[in-house]
């Protein structure tokens, strides 16, 4: 520790070439955490996915629904604790471009499912009261600025209403905030028995009892295979055969279905690193070669290699660690204020294991930059260095 | 004075100077290259995957085609037309005819779960039940390999794409559909749109699977020329038998790739630009770590008379061409690693796979080549500023 300052003196003798490179530095590790967070974004869902909860869809696709009788039968299942059902509403609200998730759920059920969802007990009082009422996240509620109370126009790219018109309004009796960091609050529920009867009177009789997907609660986390196995086997030989996955399963198979992000992401940060490698290792080989007679300086009167070695390796460490600190902390600035594409990625934070992954990685870029000029100073032969001054 | 020529020769013996001595710096110079040439491939590479896609997008839909869906549907997915319909949208005004009746498809559209090869993943693949004049309505479409399905039997055909992108897919196998095991009887082509992220078949053999009775999806035409547009669409607009939604199949693709052009587009010039920002920190340490250790040099010209001008610009002539050998080198690794890497995505309006292209094109590497020269000379400004102020004598003083 004593020789710090020394280390620190060495650094501010090129002032404006320490600059520069801690500059490069601080870029690397801001496009690092931004990079962490768009992978994040896209493929971070699976970290949040309950290990209690399978997914249950048509064993053809997704888009074919499933009956609604199924859930009876789901629940009857050895290991079942209870089964509950999503359907995609596909609707719009303005402008297709402001896409959010709207799901006819089953009140009581979803919000023991998904405990995730915070929402006031008050308020899932007036939902369960309320045949036309809707919850919404704090994210879209915030987005377009709705309250309690409000009454939103909803069009429906796939259902019509009892009247065939497609515009659905909704009372929003309720707004719920995210349990976890990257819990997703975009998304807008409403009740599925004011749905189906809709379906009903509208004549989409085709789609009546009908339903999405279903989401199952196991008793026992360690039993999710078996479990599965036996939901599927229920339902085997009948017109909708199912496809039953743990939600993390389901949801790394969605994820990797938007492409190879962690392939891309890696690839982009390779090469930022490799850059910044080769900026900052130029010029600690530089800061070296100048130095190379005060290192034989140091070495006569009686300094060991070990030292010689640490001092060079303590100074590069010193850049990149400083230079990382800064970038590290301007990324989580840039993105603490969330979601930049308003809906797009919903999930889009700089998680806080990715922080500590930089900092290591600010470390090794230390070690690395100062591996061959510690090299290079260690082997100096003291007359030599001494001659060259 | 010192005419123009003479100016001029001073340039070129100051920057041949520089030149010849890059060897003694080749760490630093070597640096400010491959850093300029990383940038210029992250840029390119990135931008490549927009490129690609909306290449993709821009082949599928042709200029005098056309898409009818129901109307407030905003994809084919959640779109739904009765046998009556495409009848009467088939006999509108505008619609092209052959010897074989008018060029319009009634088409079904649905999805399935195939496994991606690359990851083994479940991935919703489009299944496309068309008419026989489908052929004869798309532009380019080929089959390369194998045969057409039979009409009325269950075969299908598979799209080049695809059977890149999903397991299973060869001429021979057979595709699960629910119950049914469908064997590819072929492989197309369609000059790399859309379409070869498809699996297709007959539209009555799909109507049979999803008990779908006698209903479409949408209904593809051909119309006898893209100015004939208005007068069809306002034909079935005003037609009080429909409720639809007319739109050229140009536009209908324009808007499928829209908000991924956007996204992948928007996040290239980000990365791309703090990457440059990193660059330009890059090359300014090596120029001034250049002009540093020619001082004594510098000074011994301008003493000779070589005018402070000429200085500069030959430092900055040094800094732009490392900086072009950085750019070059970046395109032209982008182009080898990116150029028609085959790969899937999701299209966010119908759920459904896409497979597509990157394309590393000539404008695309001409605007990497212009964010290279553009760091390069942004680095050598300043160094470049310093040497000419250099004060002559005490930096003569430093031999």
């Amino acid at each position: 520790m004593k020789f710090l300052p020394l280390i620190w003196s060495n650094l501010k003798r090129k002032k404006l070439r320490t600059s520069l490179t801690l500059l490069s530095i601080v870029v690397a590790f801001i496009l690092f955490g931004l990079l962490s967070s768009i992978q994040q974004a896209l493929v971070g869902g699976v970290q949040l996915a309950g290990a209690d909860r399978l997914i249950v869809r048509d064993k053809v696709s997704i888009i074919n629904l499933l009956p609604e009788s199924y859930k009876a039968r789901m629940n009857r299942i050895p290991g079942v604790d209870f089964a509950t059902h999503q359907t995609w509403f596909g609707g719009i609200y303005q402008d297709p471009k402001n896409f959010f998730m709207q799901c006819p759920v089953v009140p009581e059920e979803f919000l023991k499912m998904f405990p995730e969802y915070l929402l006031p007990p008050a308020q899932s009082n007036a939902w369960l009261q309320t045949r036309t009422g809707a919850i919404v996240g704090r994210n879209t509620a915030a987005r377009f600025h709705w309250k309690i109370g409000d009454k939103i126009p909803i069009q429906s790219t796939i259902w019509a209403q009892a009247d065939g018109n497609r515009t659905w309004a909704f009372d929003i009796v309720g707004i719920f905030d995210g349990a976890k960091k990257g819990t997703d609050t975009t998304p807008l529920f409403f009740r599925y028995d004011y749905f189906d009867e809709a379906r009903h009177e509208s004549g989409q009789t085709w789609a009546e009892g009908k339903v999405g997907w279903y989401t199952i609660h196991i008793k026992d986390p360690a039993q999710a295979a078996a479990v599965a196995k036996r939901v599927d086997a229920e339902f085997e030989n009948s017109s909708s055969e199912t496809k039953t996955e743990p939600e993390g399963a389901f949801v790394q198979a969605w994820a990797s279905q938007i492409g190879n992000i962690v392939l891309i992401v890696a690839a982009i940060l390779g090469a930022v690193f490799f850059t910044i490698l080769l900026v900052t290792g130029n010029t600690m080989a530089q800061g070296v070669r100048e130095r190379t007679g005060e290192l034989g300086v140091l070495k006569a009167i009686g300094f060991t290699n070990a030292q010689i070695v640490s001092f060079v390796l303590a100074e590069s460490c010193l850049l990149t660690v400083l230079g990382g600190a800064v970038g590290l902390g301007l990324a989580w600035l840039l993105t603490s204020r969330g979601d930049p594409t308003h809906g797009l990625l919903p999930l889009f934070f700089f998680p806080t294991r990715d922080l500590w992954v930089g900092a290591g990685i600010s470390v090794a870029l230390g070690l690395a930059t100062g591996f061959f000029p510690a090299l290079q100073a260690m082997r100096l032969r003291v007359a030599d260095a001494l001659r060259r001054m | 004075m010192a005419g123009p020529t003479n100016w001029f020769s001073q340039i070129g013996s100051i920057t041949k100077f520089g030149l010849l001595s890059l060897p003694q710096r080749r760490g630093a110079a070597a640096a400010t290259v491959i850093g300029i040439a990383g940038v210029v491939a992250v840029l390119v590479g990135v931008l490549s995957i927009a490129a690609g896609f909306r290449q993709a997008m821009a082949v599928s839909g042709s200029p005098d085609g056309a898409i009818v869906l129901r109307g407030g549907s905003d994809s084919e997915m959640v779109s739904g037309l009765g046998r009556d319909d495409t009848r009467i949208i088939a006999d509108a005004p505008g619609v092209a005819r052959d010897g074989q009746g008018p060029l319009a498809s009634a088409e079904l559209f649905v999805i399935i779960d195939l496994p991606k090869r690359t990851t083994g993943t479940d991935a919703n693949v489009p299944l496309r039940g068309v008419e026989p004049a489908a052929l004869r309505v798309r532009d380019n479409l080929k089959v390369t390999q194998g045969r057409l399905f039979e009409w009325g039997k269950d075969e299908v055909i598979v799209g080049r794409g695809a059977a890149l992108e999903f397991a299973g897919l060869e001429v021979g196998s057979k595709i699960k559909v629910g119950r049914y095991e469908w064997p590819v009887a072929g492989i197309f082509s369609a000059n790399g749109g859309a379409a070869e992220s498809e699996i297709w078949t007959d539209a009555k053999v799909l109507q049979d699977a999803y008990h779908r009775g006698d209903s479409f999806q949408s209904v593809y035409v051909k119309l006898v020329s893209p100015g004939a547009f208005a007068a069809f669409k306002d034909a079935l607009t005003s037609n009080p038998q429909l409720n639809v939604k007319v739109v050229r199949q140009s536009d209908y693709y324009a808007e499928q790739s829209e908000t991924i052009t956007r996204l992948v587009t928007t996040l290239g010039f980000l990365i791309a630009f703090l990457m440059a920002l990193g660059a330009v920190f890059g090359a300014l340490n090596t120029m001034y770590s250049a002009v540093a250790s020619r001082t004594r040099e510098i000074a011994t010209l301008r003493a000779l008379g070589f005018g402070a001008g000429a200085v500069v610009v030959s430092l900055l002539l040094e800094s732009l061409l490392l900086a072009l050998a950085g750019g070059v080198l970046g395109g032209g690794l982008a182009y080898l690693a990116f150029n028609n890497f085959h790969t899937s995505t999701m299209n966010w309006q119908s759920f459904s796979q896409i497979t597509f292209a990157f394309r590393v094109t000539p404008a695309l590497l001409l605007r990497g080549i212009l964010w290279a020269a553009a760091i390069g000379l942004i680095g050598g400004l300043f160094p470049a500023i310093r040497a000419a102020r250099l004060p002559i004598a005490s930096a003569l003083r430093e031999l």
